[in-house]
């Protein structure tokens, strides 16, 4: 019958768009890329990838039975699924089962349900979980695998990528030198022993890396196609262009720069733009909605916080890859930055004053 | 050796310290709180004992020495809690606050016998009439406080809720429990 | 340069899916039967109610005045049709809380019959406050949802310098197509409703904004002002909300009204087509108020139709006119979508600002549960007013009320672009209108609070005074007495 139960307010109707219609599209954007990881590093790493996902999900409905809530309908949004994707998508595609499942433990309980879950947290959960399992186990978090695609004669067949998840990399002996570093780690050993880019890049193919055909994370190899699926996100307008655009755009300029004045110690800005890792962090980290900041012009100003710092940590930190610590950096900037980047209200000033009537009339006489 | 310089050092710097709180203490000792009027200011004034002090400056004294809460007045409502709190300095809860359903009285023309004891004891002159007449409560000025009530002889002094008009009408809060609980 | 680039800057806004299809196409029907009953409140306006001028039982025609004004902000109302008063009394209103309001009830008699009145004459011949003055004896309020009396704003066009008067064609909500089609069919009597306000406010020029979804309106206003080179008919962007009287004001002018200022301060003053049209109505036909345009749409219509109506017909005659199906209705909405009040049923009148009844479906109304926030940060997108929907609605939920009009609060229009576009269906705009009623609760309540002590300190002061009295009273008897006793000894003693 016709009776409103209760009292709603407009608007009555909504568009389509609903959480779980947002996770399902990033996690379709992300497809690709994760697809072709897996087809090149092989089945160690689609065991590893199903122990992420599968323990982000079992961690969620603990921390929410836990907390007393219907985990199933929490479950069904997507969220977990995707937070723990994309820790895998970070993880070395060999690494053992435990890395796989403290990575998911990290994210969903630390960086996550403690915060009060779904939309509370500060930190990106994913860029949580890196880092604290890069400052944990350096040891397998730094044991790349070559690529070695799934129907290839030396790849490891399935009882072999077994033994590999469940017991470690060292106990494969049929399979030998298999590991190296990535493309900047690479480059960053070799300056610590004085060698210049020429001779250090000599056999790198930027094509190769292009296409994903390096070594690097489960899911962070390919920049083409973390691309394209970044750039379907935002023709989707799940994510606004004001992010990857910042992000990119700094370190491409910060790192023109450098190169240009000193071609022999920094990277040409295509070496940057082509690690993957940048493109996943570009397009499906640094959007995070919950860590970002609201505003176009706060985002375009954390966009470029991330760049800087990752061309920094990058270029003179430590690590070879700075992404992770740029992004959780940036996190802790955002609610200062949504403090003070607020739109401006009509028909008042920035600061919040009301518009004069006056200045108006006196605009247009001028 | 290094042991006895250290007590020593500690002992004088304390010692010092102390001295200098003490006398701080007694030449900028601040004069007694006068927030007792500026609280008793905001209050009622209608002595209506709702909050279980005998008045609104007993009540004033209770919550500058901290002993009650401002959320003591039930006719004061959530608009006064919110000041005497600012006032005061303390942090709230006001979703702990619910406002008393505001009571009006209303006199039952059939059995006022126009005695005139309840427009003597109104706080607020909310009833007005004349001895032998029937008495009639202005709604706007009246605070509930029910002191009519108790002195009316034939019980025809009761208290009603306030309507809901259109014009007091307010949307309700959003209810959380609508929320699935997905966090 | 810059300038242009100003006047063209939409901010915020919806593309909100327009429904507007099923009705735009086909004219205004106007065989709707005269019902039996019409229930005609006595406040369809903002401002004052109006007073009652006739009693039950008497005999009114068509177009007779009802009740007259009350004040400066008010407005009379009609009788829409010829017959008998049968109640004055309380019945519900047409609002969320269908609370009782005053009302007339008219038992119409078939004739339909017009009370004569003898036409003014050459409307331009007259002066401009009498066009104001007809215009507020007819009882014509703003007619795009506000319901603002409109003789006070004709003479405040007046009173202000207005240099432009803008005609808001915008009808940004979806669904709704009344003022599409009055364009189409009633552009030559809009025209001349506006240059009767342009008389009325001693105004030079104005500016129809038309959102460009609405081609043939546009076109037929184009061709209504031709011979007016001071109407300027233009197309506006399709985007809600763009009927918002401020964006458009911004858009057209490229002005932005101060934030707790009037339309009046930038210099140009807004009404919608369908007052312009009430206007002409009223100055050249003598035509009071009394019956106006309502859009019935939504799922559960089965004969979506624009339908001339009088005013106090009942929705759900409306709504068996035009084939509803009950049980398919899951929410009844008057007004557009996107702003309009959910009704708890349809027993309810139409009135002055009524511009659409919609019958929505569950399909229509989004009926997902509320989610968490994830902080997307789409409502701060959409909100035309620059506003943070998600914070304010975050501090609403803690109580935090001051924190959330710190961020700017009073400047939410209510919209409902943030609630629109929220993938977590959570009633932001809700919310708000929550927090804006309680604030004003508690002022009053401080308000009232203030006035207690008033009274309270007036009466103990009586209370003292006659005490005062009292005591003088005795003590000048007890003087008396005194006086008397020793007379009295002198007396004796000297006797």
């Amino acid at each position: 019958m016709i009776a409103t139960k209760k009292l709603s307010s407009g608007a009555h109707t909504g568009t389509n768009v609903t959480v779980q219609r947002i996770m399902w599209q990033v996690i379709l954007a992300i497809t690709p890329a994760t697809a072709l990881g897996l087809f090149y590093f092989g089945w160690p790493a689609v065991n590893l990838f199903i122990i992420t996902i599968l323990s982000a999900i079992l961690f969620e409905a603990f921390c929410l039975r836990l907390a007393g809530k219907v985990a199933i309908s929490a479950i069904l949004d997507g969220s977990a699924l995707l937070t723990g994707w994309l820790v895998a998508m970070t993880l070395p595609p060999w690494a053992p089962w435990w890395i796989g499942v403290a990575g998911s433990g990290v994210a969903i309980i630390l960086g996550k349900q403690v915060y009060g879950g779904l939309g509370q947290n500060l930190f990106n959960p994913a860029m949580l979980a890196r880092v604290a399992l890069l400052i944990s186990f350096p040891i397998e978090m730094t044991t790349w695998a070559n690529v070695a695609p799934i129907n290839s004669s030396h790849a490891p067949n399935f009882s072999e990528s077994w033994s590999i998840t469940f017991s470690g990399l060292d106990t494969m002996a049929p399979i030998d030198a298999i590991t190296g570093a990535t493309t900047l780690g690479f480059v960053k050993t070799e300056f610590s022993q004085k060698h210049l880019l020429p001779d250090i890049l000599a056999d790198y193919s930027l094509f190769f890396d292009f296409l994903g055909w390096t070594r690097g994370s489960l899911g962070e190899t390919s920049a083409l196609l973390l691309g394209l699926g970044g750039l379907w996100l935002i023709r989707q307008g799940v994510i606004k262009w004001h992010i990857p655009v910042s992000l990119l755009l700094t370190v491409t300029v910060l790192s023109g720069f450098f190169h240009l004045m000193d071609s022999h110690h920094y990277l040409t800005p295509l070496v940057h733009l082509n690690s993957g890792a940048l493109m996943c962090v570009a397009f499906f980290i640094a959007t995070d909605y919950v860590t970002s900041p609201n505003t176009p012009a706060g985002q375009l100003v954390f966009g470029m916080g991330c760049g800087l710092l990752i061309f920094v940590i990058r270029t003179w930190g430590a690590y070879p890859e700075g992404a992770g610590f740029a992004v959780l950096l940036m996190n802790a900037a955002t609610p200062l930055i949504d403090h003070y980047i607020k739109p401006r209200i009509y028909g008042r000033y920035r600061n919040g004053k009301p518009l004069e009537p006056k200045t108006v009339e006196q605009e247009r006489k001028s | 050796m290094f042991i006895l310089t250290a007590v020593v050092s500690l002992t004088t710097l304390g010692l010092i310290l102390g001295l200098m709180l003490g006398i701080a203490a007694k030449y900028l000792k601040v004069e007694s709180n006068p927030i007792v009027d500026e609280l008793e200011a905001l209050m009622p004034g209608s002595q209506c004992g709702q909050c279980g002090y005998p008045g609104c400056r007993p009540a004033a004294e209770a919550l500058a020495a901290g002993e009650a809460s401002p959320t003591l007045c039930p006719p004061g409502g959530s608009s006064l809690a919110e000041q005497l709190a600012k006032l005061l300095g303390v942090e709230i809860d006001l979703s702990d606050v619910k406002d008393p359903e505001l009571l009006v009285a209303r006199v039952s023309e059939d059995t006022c016998t126009g005695c005139t004891r309840c427009f003597k004891v109104c706080p607020t002159d909310a009833i007005v009439g004349a001895p032998k007449q029937i008495h009639a409560v202005v709604a706007d000025a009246c605070i509930g406080c029910k002191k009519c009530v108790a002195v009316c002889p034939t019980e025809c002094l009761q208290m009603h809720p306030v309507e809901v008009t259109l014009r007091n009408w307010r949307w309700p809060k959003p209810s959380v429990s609508e929320e699935v609980a997905t966090c | 340069m810059l300038k242009l680039f100003k006047k063209r800057r939409i901010r915020g806004g919806v593309h909100a899916e327009e429904h507007k299809a099923s009705t735009s196409g086909q004219p205004i029907a106007v065989d709707f039967p005269l019902p039996k009953k019409l229930y005609i409140p006595l406040q369809q306006h903002v401002g004052k109610a109006a007073e009652p001028v006739v009693r039950v039982g008497d005999r009114v025609l068509k177009g007779q005045l009802l009740a007259h004004s009350q004040g400066m902000i008010s407005a009379p109302v009609h009788a829409s049709s010829s017959g008998m008063i049968v109640d004055i009394n309380d019945y519900p209103a047409p609002h969320p809380s269908a609370l009782p309001i005053r009302t007339v009830v008219l038992e119409t008699d078939g004739e339909d019959k017009w009370l004569e009145q003898p036409l003014a004459g050459d409307p331009f011949q007259l002066d401009p406050e009498e066009i104001s003055l007809l215009v507020g004896a007819a009882g014509i309020v703003g007619l795009g949802g506000a319901a603002f009396p409109s003789a006070v704003k004709l003479n405040l066009g007046r009173k202000n310098k207005i240099h432009t008067l803008l005609i808001n064609g915008g009808e940004c909500e979806p669904y709704l197509t009344c003022d599409d089609r009055l364009m189409q069919e009633r552009a030559v009597e809009i025209i001349d409703g506006i240059r009767l306000m342009l008389h009325g406010m001693e105004t030079g020029q104005a500016i129809v904004g038309i959102e460009d979804n609405k081609p043939a309106a546009y076109q037929a206003m184009q061709d209504a002002s031709l011979p007016y080179p001071f109407i300027k008919v233009e197309q506006v962007p399709t985007r809600y909300p763009m009927g918002w009287d401020r964006q458009l004001i911004r858009y057209l002018t490229g002005n932005e009204v101060p934030a707790g200022g009037r339309s009046a301060d930038v210099g140009v003053i807004m009404h919608n087509v369908g007052t312009a049209y009430s206007v002409h109505k009223a100055i050249r036909l003598n035509q009071p108020l009394i019956n106006r345009v309502v859009t019935v749409a939504g799922g559960a219509v089965a004969l979506p139709m624009n339908i001339e109506v009088p005013i106090g017909t009942l929705i759900s005659e409306l709504f068996a006119f035009c084939g509803v199906d009950q049980d398919a209705t899951q929410r009844i909405v008057m007004g557009g979508p996107m702003m309009g009040d959910a009704l708890p049923h349809s027993n309810l009148p139409i009135v002055k600002a009524s511009s659409g009844i919609l019958a929505l479906t569950r399909k229509e109304i989004r009926s997902t549960a509320q989610q968490p926030c994830i902080r997307c940060a789409q409502c701060v997108s959409a909100c035309p007013a620059g506003l943070l929907p998600l914070d304010m609605a975050n501090r609403i939920r803690n109580n935090q009320l001051d924190a959330a009009v710190d961020i700017g609060l009073k400047d939410c229009i209510s919209c409902g672009s943030c609630s629109y576009v929220c993938p977590s269906n959570i009633p932001l705009v809700h919310y708000f209108k929550y927090a804006t009623g309680e604030l004003v609760a508690r002022q009053q309540a401080q308000h009232k609070s203030e006035q207690t002590k008033r009274l309270i300190d007036d009466r103990n002061a009586r209370i003292a005074r006659i005490k005062k009295q009292q005591e003088e009273e005795e003590e000048a008897r007890l003087a008396a007495k005194a006086e008397r006793e020793r007379l009295k000894n002198e007396q004796g003693t000297l006797a």
